[in-house]
């Protein structure tokens, strides 16, 4: 039982390991504002949950087990909202997302 | 395992910092860096903590939780509504 509980906890720190570095990844390199929010807050909402069910897995019984679900529970509610208002108000500013050319679908839409 | 969730959590924090300091970032570009290097430094208290066994860490990063998440909106209302969005420029890539 200890052992099936160290095997997945260290799956769900692996996994989560590598959404926060792809998440990263993901806003230094994308070309526009929109895919920043959009690679930034899709990999925290699951990276962060991820990462503290896999703490949450080697603890014992205990006050601590709580907090941290307390943790993941006010992530997974203020992440997603923070991500969205801050494209709301980039887009309230006169931020214009980046279009293609078009060209995969013939469309002729102006690139930004 | 959890020296390695720490290092990637550590990575992350740098890319996010590299994004909110060179190239030419917008305002919001630099709001959603801060507010990625904040839950990152929710996820390392919390980990860092416990691994270090002291407990006590896991409520500063319940706090921190919080208090991150009011000072995303705060600061990107006031640049909603505010001129000071206009005047950087707004390409920013690296």
């Amino acid at each position: 039982m200890m052992l099936l509980l160290e095997i997945l906890s260290g799956v769900c720190l692996l996994a989560g390991s590598f959404l926060c570095i792809t998440g990263g990844i993901g806003l230094l390199r994308l070309p526009d504002f929109f895919s920043r929010v959009h690679a930034a807050g899709l990999t925290e909402t699951l990276a962060a949950p991820l990462l503290l069910t896999g703490l949450m897995l080697q603890m014992p019984w205990s006050l601590e087990l709580l907090k941290v679900l307390f943790i993941l529970i006010l992530v997974m509610a203020t992440n997603p909202t923070a991500s969205h208002a801050m494209a709301k108000a980039a887009l309230h500013a006169g931020h214009e997302p980046k279009l293609g050319d078009g060209s995969e679908q013939g469309e002729t839409s102006s690139k930004a | 395992m959890l020296t390695v969730a720490i290092l990637a959590v550590l990575i992350t924090m740098v890319l996010a910092l590299v994004r909110a300091f060179s190239g030419r970032p917008s305002v919001y570009d630099r709001l959603v860096a801060a507010n990625l290097c904040g839950t990152k430094t929710v996820l390392l208290i919390a980990l860092g903590g416990y691994s270090l066994q002291w407990h006590s860490f896991l409520d500063i990063a319940l706090l921190y939780a919080m208090v991150n998440f009011v000072g995303t909106i705060a600061v990107m209302r006031f640049f909603e509504y505010s001129d000071a969005a206009e005047e950087t420029d707004t390409g920013g890539s690296v």
